[in-house]
This record gives structure tokens, sequence and C-alpha cells, in this order.
């Protein structure tokens, strides 16, 4: 048993729930006890969705467990699947139903239906929910597709346009439903045609089209890495596998898009990303160095790694995922940055990290952004878990050129920056105008008053003079927690027992070699 | 003033025609009743043993609303569980003891079971049993059920109290209280505690009461009011300890306070002449601050879908004190001993409904088109999108509604979404 206050990821049987709801003429008979249709407001609360998700859940109860939920789970189904009459019948077991062992598999194929059934195996008691929806994509395209014509893959004739399946986004997922746009608007622009994109806004149709393409993209190898794989086994379709997230992960995108598909593509002439320029231009001296936290899903928290350090200017002080699947890719990358990766699903790690490293600004999911909120910390949400407020009206996507502005916007505006460090230093001691007062970039999530500061203990052995207590007091906010944190480092590196004033200059001069 | 009391007005047929639902149900289950209790029972922690889904349910009924360490957890059950590999009992002694450090302070411990927890058939009750007396009473050990198979969304509630009951020391016949069943929100106990004073009545205990450490005596003198009517368990286990329940509609909106109120007062001996000059001014109160909704709600259609047990009442306050027109009340179960003063208060021409078959119940929906549908978080949306109005029913068990001064809110919660439909000039609903 594992102790667990807050869970980045639902159970599996919620990503094969993702997959169901993102797609068309699709149907997902759970089965599932009562109460494990709060899954519905996932959808119809966080990410507003005008109709419920195409499940029907079984919602069997203790007077049904003598031997009658098979029976229960035979009659929804048959009821399902003539209400609704999908192309595809999904089937599967939630965490309760999985115990009980009445197979809906065999259940299913047993009912005389005149659509095809997918079986799901979620295993619930050692696997999580994006595990669930890349599965649950994954049953779909090798269903639907492992009896399907292999066509030959000859070269292109030179007449027709390249195109590609966009393969991953899904309901519930970081900003899909923006990034399809930006990506399909980016390949449009360079002569690449989008074949089909999926499981998002497909039908089991549309997936039988996938091997007419050229070349597989796995935009989101949380949910389409094992599809994409089988694909390129089973087809012999190529397929990329970086993620346009990020100025120069989105060149690098298309130039491996041009490689593969033998197509020129001139990205200077399309490249009218304002990034490269907004990073450059002097308000943005103050990026430099900024202390970052960032945690997310793998391919989030990795491409946020690589845009805050090389895009921005940042310095990235802690890196990790929940993700055990895809640890790997996030160990690899903080090693890079000669960091050691925080590979956890406790939240409470988390905060204790963050809480220790003292960064200026966190990259995070919804969970990281209530450590922030908490900790009086400035904070970017960059993956799922994310809340309602993460599912925009306005079009905001990740991905390609336009994603790459959004991250750069979203994530400077959390941050005092040039003018206003400037304007703080010299209004710091104005009556109107001082530490109590809240400042603008803290004011829309702290709401009236000003986090409490977190001091953390002075370590055992060191005093303060009162006289270089109100020192500090002198320096800006934002800055003090660090400014105390190194005066107890250097006085501990040093062997003093006292912090004066001197000690403060002394260690501001140590820190900045 | 006019007594409500249902055994004062003409009764309504004794035979209840209700309709029995039995398909799919979209309803919460029992687990979700901890996001309103450990904020209740602060002193306590609720420790779920379930899986990832009972983890993941809590946070999602909660909104994510993390500002601290919340004080309730789930001990999520792994393969090796299953496998026999790990001795289930051990396991849940070594998360308490991880939950214990955290929290060394920890007065009560809930153990709760979950539906999975309950078909590998984990003991939790023994579990509690043994580490109560391991811990010599350090540590109260409470187990109860939150599983969907045994409880949906507000029996939570009731199973957890109902495993209270017998931590209650047992009181003398001569010791005349009044019990009052139900989680209120503290500013409206404190609104009930100043008007029972105000009665003479000094003897008053909350169950559950904010301190998991103090349990009300009970015996043959204690006189039991329930606050929420989902309780019925609980009123029986106390009933077998020898208490009264005293027969009254629940202290939704004017009418339903004062009669509440009168129960109370009544079984106690109270002049008539002190009660009614204790309940004009709250009760005039309560009138008024209905009047300006009441010009929204009157004669508007509204249907419930079954949630959280508190349908009958509400729907009984809105048709009586608003003027409101329901159509179709479904409850996911019908007590008939704790809806005894409630269902014979309701307008003739209402279909009534147990339990559930959510697409029958869509369908009926969007045919009657109601001007106001009650219903769960996961389907409001999708019947906004429909072109129907709705409130969603979860905020009812979150924002203090009881009593005569939550009169005006109640009401409010309820035309606050037609008063939008009337405002917005963006989209459309028919």
């Amino acid at each position: 048993m594992e102790l667990t206050l807050w869970t980045y990821e639902g159970p599996p049987h919620v990503g094969a729930i993702r997959v169901a709801a993102s797609m068309e003429r699709v149907h997902l008979v759970l089965h599932a006890p009562q109460g494990d249709t709060y899954a519905d407001l996932l959808f119809t609360m966080i990410e507003r969705d005008g109709k419920r998700p195409p499940v029907t859940y079984t919602t069997f109860q203790a007077r049904d467990l003598g031997g009658s939920t098979a029976n229960r789970f035979l009659d929804t189904l048959r009821a399902a699947a003539e209400r609704f009459k999908p192309q595809v019948l999904l089937v599967g077991d939630s965490c309760t139903a999985e115990l009980i062992q009445d197979q809906p598999g065999s259940l299913a194929s047993t009912a005389g239906l005149s659509m095809p059934v997918i079986p799901l195996e979620m295993a619930a008691y050692s696997r999580k929910e994006n595990w669930g929806a890349s599965e649950t994509f994954f049953q779909l395209v090798a269903g639907l597709l492992r009896a399907a014509p292999k066509p030959e893959r000859g070269e292109r004739s030179p007449s027709t346009r390249p195109s590609v399946n966009l393969l991953g986004p899904t309901k519930l997922g970081f900003r899909c439903r923006d990034d399809i746009l930006e990506i399909e608007s980016l390949l449009n622009g360079v002569g690449i045609d989008v074949n089909v994109v999926a499981p998002l806004g497909a039908s089991p149709s549309d997936l039988l089209k996938i091997p007419a393409a050229d070349l597989n993209v796995c935009l989101y190898p949380e949910v389409a890495a094992s599809s994409c794989q089988w694909l390129k086994r089973e087809f012999g379709m190529p397929y990329v596998d970086i993620v346009p997230l990020g100025y120069g992960a989105t060149r690098e995108f298309l130039t491996a898009l041009a490689e593969q598909l033998n197509h020129p593509i001139d990205v200077d002439a399309i490249d009218h990303c304002r990034l490269p320029w907004y990073s450059r231009s002097i308000d943005s001296t103050y990026l430099t160095g900024k202390r970052v936290f960032i945690f997310g899903d793998a391919t989030h928290a990795v491409a946020a790694a690589r845009v805050a350090s090389k895009e921005l200017g940042f310095e990235v002080v802690g890196l990790g995922t929940y993700s055990r699947e895809q640890a790997r890719d996030v160990r690899t990358a903080a090693q890079a940055l000669g960091l050691k990766a925080l590979i956890t699903n406790d939240y409470l790690e988390v905060e204790a990290e963050v809480e220790r490293l003292g960064p200026e600004l966190v990259l995070g999911t919804q969970m990281e952004r209530h450590i922030a909120k908490r900790l009086g910390i400035g904070c970017a949400v960059i993956s799922t878990p994310a809340h309602v407020q993460d599912y925009p009206a306005r079009y905001s996507p990740q991905m390609g050129f336009e994603g790459a502005n959004v991250m750069f916007d979203t994530w400077v505006h959390p941050l005092v920056m040039g003018l206003e460090e400037h304007l703080l230093t010299m209004f710091r001691d104005d009556f109107e105008f001082n530490d109590d007062a809240v400042p603008s970039h803290l004011a829309e999530e702290g709401g009236g008053k000003r986090p409490e500061e977190v001091v953390v203990d002075t370590p055992e052995g060191i005093a303060w003079a009162h006289s270089a207590e109100s020192e500090l007091k002198k320096i800006p906010f934002f800055v003090r927690g660090k400014a105390r944190r190194n005066a107890e480092l250097f006085a501990i590196e040093h062997g003093l027992n006292r912090i004066e004033v001197e000690t403060l200059y002394e260690a501001k001069a140590h820190f900045s070699r | 003033m006019e007594s409500v009391l249902a055994s004062d007005v003409g009764a309504r047929s004794s035979e209840l025609d209700i309709t029995v639902e039995r398909g799919q149900r979209a309803v919460f289950c029992g687990l979700t009743s901890i996001v309103w209790l450990h904020r209740k029972i602060q002193d306590a922690f609720f420790l779920v043993v379930g899986s990832r889904t009972c983890a993941h349910l809590l946070q999602s009924a909660a909104g994510v609303m993390i500002f601290s360490e919340p004080r309730f957890a789930t001990a999520v059950l792994e393969d090796r569980d299953l496998a026999g590999m790990a001795d289930c009992a051990e396991e849940v002694e070594r998360v308490i003891a991880q939950v214990l450090a955290r929290r060394p302070n920890l007065k009560t411990l809930f153990l709760v079971s979950s539906c999975p927890s309950e078909v590998i058939k984990i003991d939790l009750e023994n579990i509690a049993r043994r580490y109560r007396e391991k811990s010599q009473g350090s540590l109260r050990v409470i187990a109860y059920s939150g599983s969907g198979i045994e409880t949906t969304f507000t029996q939570g509630e009731d199973s957890c109290l109902q495993n209270l009951v017998p931590e209650m020391p047992a009181g003398t016949d001569e010791q005349n209280q009044l019990l009052i069943v139900g989680s209120l929100p503290d500013i409206v106990e404190d609104q009930f505690m100043r008007l029972f004073a105000e009665l003479g009545l000094e003897n008053v205990a909350f169950f559950p009461g904010r301190r998991s450490e103090t349990f009300a005596a009970i015996g043959p003198g204690t006189r039991v009011l329930l606050a929420q009517p989902y309780l019925g368990e609980t009123a029986r286990a106390l009933i077998a300890r020898g208490a009264t329940l005293l027969k009254a509609p629940y202290p939704l909106g004017a009418e339903g306070s004062l009669a509440w109120f009168r129960a109370a007062a009544k079984s106690f001996n109270i002049a008539d002449s002190l009660f009614d000059e204790t309940m004009r001014a709250p009760y005039e109160r309560a009138q008024r601050s209905l009047e300006g909704c009441k010009r929204e709600l009157e004669h508007r259609r509204i249907a419930f879908l079954p949630d959280s047990q508190l349908e009958i009442p509400l729907a009984r306050f809105l048709a009586r004190e608003c003027g409101m027109i329901p159509t179709e009340v479904s409850t996911p179960f019908y007590d008939a001993m704790t809806m005894a003063e409630e269902t014979p208060l309701l307008p003739d021409g209402i279909d009534l409904f147990e339990g559930q078959d959510l697409d029958a119940a869509l369908d009926r929906v969007k045919l009657s088109r109601p001007d106001l549908t009650v219903c769960g978080l996961g389907i409001a949306n999708p019947l906004e999108a429909e072109g129907l109005r709705t409130k969603w029913s979860i905020e009812l068990m979150f924002s203090p509604i009881q009593g005569f001064d939550q009169a005006g809110d109640l009401a409010e919660l309820f035309a606050r979404p037609l008063r939008r439909k009337a405002r917005l000039e963006v989209g459309s609903w028919n």
C-alpha cells in the first residue's frame, strides 16, 4: 500500500475514458461500482465539455455482488450498444471490477453485438492514467488495423504533397486543442498535409486511414509512443518523436520532417516567432539566471527545461516528473543541467523540494501552482493535471512558434520584470510603497494580502545580529530569502556563529563570483 | 404562527407512489462525504483504504483545493497487496504509522473502507480494534464504510456517524438532552445554539461535534433531532441506545426551520408564548429574505436528479415557500422514517423516483424541459449545452443553507441560474 495524499494521475480507466471521450463514434462500457461516475465531471467541469463522455457504467452495488454482476454487465452492454450505436465498443473494468473477475471482454464476445468490441485490460493496481490512455489508444489502433491490408511504402511521387498523422492529443491533455490547430497550420504552411489527427476528433474509420500517411508525428509520447512504435513495426511507417515545444524544438521538428519526408522546408522563411527577439531585448536581461523549478509530465517537463535554460536564460534549479514510465528522459535532461531529477508521486516531496530550493518561478502542474501560491512564488502551469483555468477560452497553444510566444509571455508574467525591479528598489522606503504592499505580479494569484514570508529555520549554532537582520529587511522581498540562505551558508562554510552586516556583504560577494 | 408539522396538515396518501429505478447511477460514493466531514471534525484524520480511483475521486470532488496538507489520504492498494504477498493488516498499520509520523498529536483516525477493500474483504474493524488495544486508547481508531457498493454520497456521513455511536458514553434517564444530529456549518450551529438558549434549552449537543474527543452521553433521556435527512442508520443506532427521535421536517426555509424548532420546543414543553416570542423575529426575517427570490422562482418548474438525499426537503421548501413547481423528484434511496414529516408536505402531481436510470432520467428531463434541473456536477454542463438551466447539487452540501438566516441564501442558489439566463445576451438557452 502506498500512502497517497494527492495524486498526479488518475487510475488507468480514466485514461481509457479520455481516449473514448476524445473520439467520435466510440463508446466505452465500464464495469464499475456506483461512485466511479465521478470521472464525468473531469470532462464536463474541468474541460467544460458540453456532453457527457461516451461511457456507460454498470454502477453495481453490494446487492449485485452475489453473482449477478456479470448479468448486469451484459444488460448494460446491450442497452449501450442499442442506444449509442457506436462504430466500436470498448469494454473494460475499473479497479473494483477487476477484482470481481467477470471478464467483460469474454462476456462481450458472447453478446452477439453487431459492432466490433475491443476489450481493455487496465491493470488498475500497478498502472495509472497516462498508461491507460496509451494502452487504450494502442488497442484501438492495433485492434482496427491488425487485419488491414499493408500498403506498399514506395517513393512518394514528386507531384503529391506529403502527409502525416498527428498522434496523441486527447481530452484533458495540456492545451491539445490549440496545439493541434497550431501544428496543422504550421504544416499546411510548409506544404505538408495532415492525414489523421487521433485520438482527438477521430472516429474508428479515421483510424483505418492512418497507414495512408507517409509518416506519424508522435506529438504526445505519453499517449502515442506505443502506437507509433507498433505502426513502424507492422506498417513500416516512420515516426518523428521530436516534440515541437519551444522555439528550437519547433525548428528541429520541421527539419526532421523535411529530412524524413524528403521534402524541402525553408524553416527561416516561415519562422515568425517573437520569442528570440523578446528574449534578446534588453528588458529581458533581468531574466538572466532567474531560478526556476520545473515539474510535470515527462514531455512537458523536459521541454520546459530546455526553453527555460536555453531560450529564456533562466537557471533551472530543479527538474522532475511524476511519470515513472518516462523517467529516463527526465533524468537525462536533468543530468545535462547538472541536476538530479526528482521522480516522485508524492506532492509533499515536491513541496519540500520547492521550499528547500527557494526558486523565483515554479513551472508545474495544478499541484505546484498550489505549492507556489502557498510559498508566495510566481508560477505558470505547463502540464497536466490542470484545473479549469488552464483550459482557457483564448487561443493558447504550447507547441509551434506561437506556442513559444505563449510560453514566453506566460512564464515571464509572474516574474518581476526589468524596469519594475529598479522601481521596487527605488521606492522600497516610500511610505506608500513598501514591502508589505502586494507586488503587482502576485496580486492576481494571492488576492489582497502578501503571503507569509517563508522563513526556513536558521541553522543551529548561527545567530543573526540585530543590525544584520535590519539590513536584510532592506533587501527587496523577492530576493530576501535567497540572501538569507546565502548568508547562513556562508557562515557555516566559514565557521562563523554570528551573522553581522559585514557577513551579509561578504556572502554577497562570495556567491556572486 | 402556523404549524407545518405533517401530522397537522392533510396527509398525503400513506401509500407512497414512488418508482424504483435500478439502472446506471450518476452519484458519488460515500467517500465524498469526507470532503465536509474532515472540515467539521478538525482533530480527526480520514484514511481511506482503497485504490487510486478513491484518491482521485476525493481530490476531484474537493476541487483540488490544496492549500495545506489535507486531513485525509488514501492507502492505495497495489498488486502485491492483492497477490497476498503483503499482509494487508500489517500494511494498513504501516501506513497508519506514516500518518502518525506526520501528525503525532492525532486523536481520532477513521479507517474508511472502499469498494476494492470490501471486495477483497480487508477487515478494517478488526484492524481498528487491534490498533486501539495496541495504542492503549491514546488513539481512537474507528472503521466505517464509505464504499460505493454500500453507500451513496451523503450516506458516507451516515455510515461514519453510525460507527461513532458506540463511542458515546451511556447517559442517565433523568438527563434530558437535545442532540442535534448531522454536520452543519459552524455558523449555523452557533445560530441554532443561540435560539435554543433563548428557548431555555441549555442541554443541547451537536453530533458530530467540532472535536472528536468529546461525545455527548446518550440514553433514554436523549431526544434526537435530525438536522440532515440522510442519517437514517445513525438515528436507528441512537434509538437502539434508548434515545427518542423527534418528528420534524428539516430546517430548510423559514417554515421548515420553524417546524424543526417547534418539534424540539414541544418535546421539552416550552410554553407556546415563549416559543412564538423567540421565533417571531428570525421567522419574519427569513420570510422577508425570501421575497426577492420568490418573485424569480414562482411558477418555475424544477426537476431533481438523485444526489444528496436532500431532494425531497428541498422540493418541499421550493414548492411551499418559493412557489416553484417540482415536476420530478428523484432520490438515491427512500427512507420512510427520515422522510415521514417531509413527503406529506409535497404538493400533488410530482413524479417520485428512488434510485436512478441515468439515460432514461436524462431523456425525461430533455422532454419535459423544466426551468431548472438540480443535478450532479458531471451532468450539469451537458444539460446546459442542451439549453436547460441547472443547479449543481454539491453546492448544497458545501454552503450553509439550514436555518432561518440562511433561507434567503438557499433560495438564492436556485434563483441565480435563472437570473443569469435573463441577463446574458450571448449564446442561447431555450
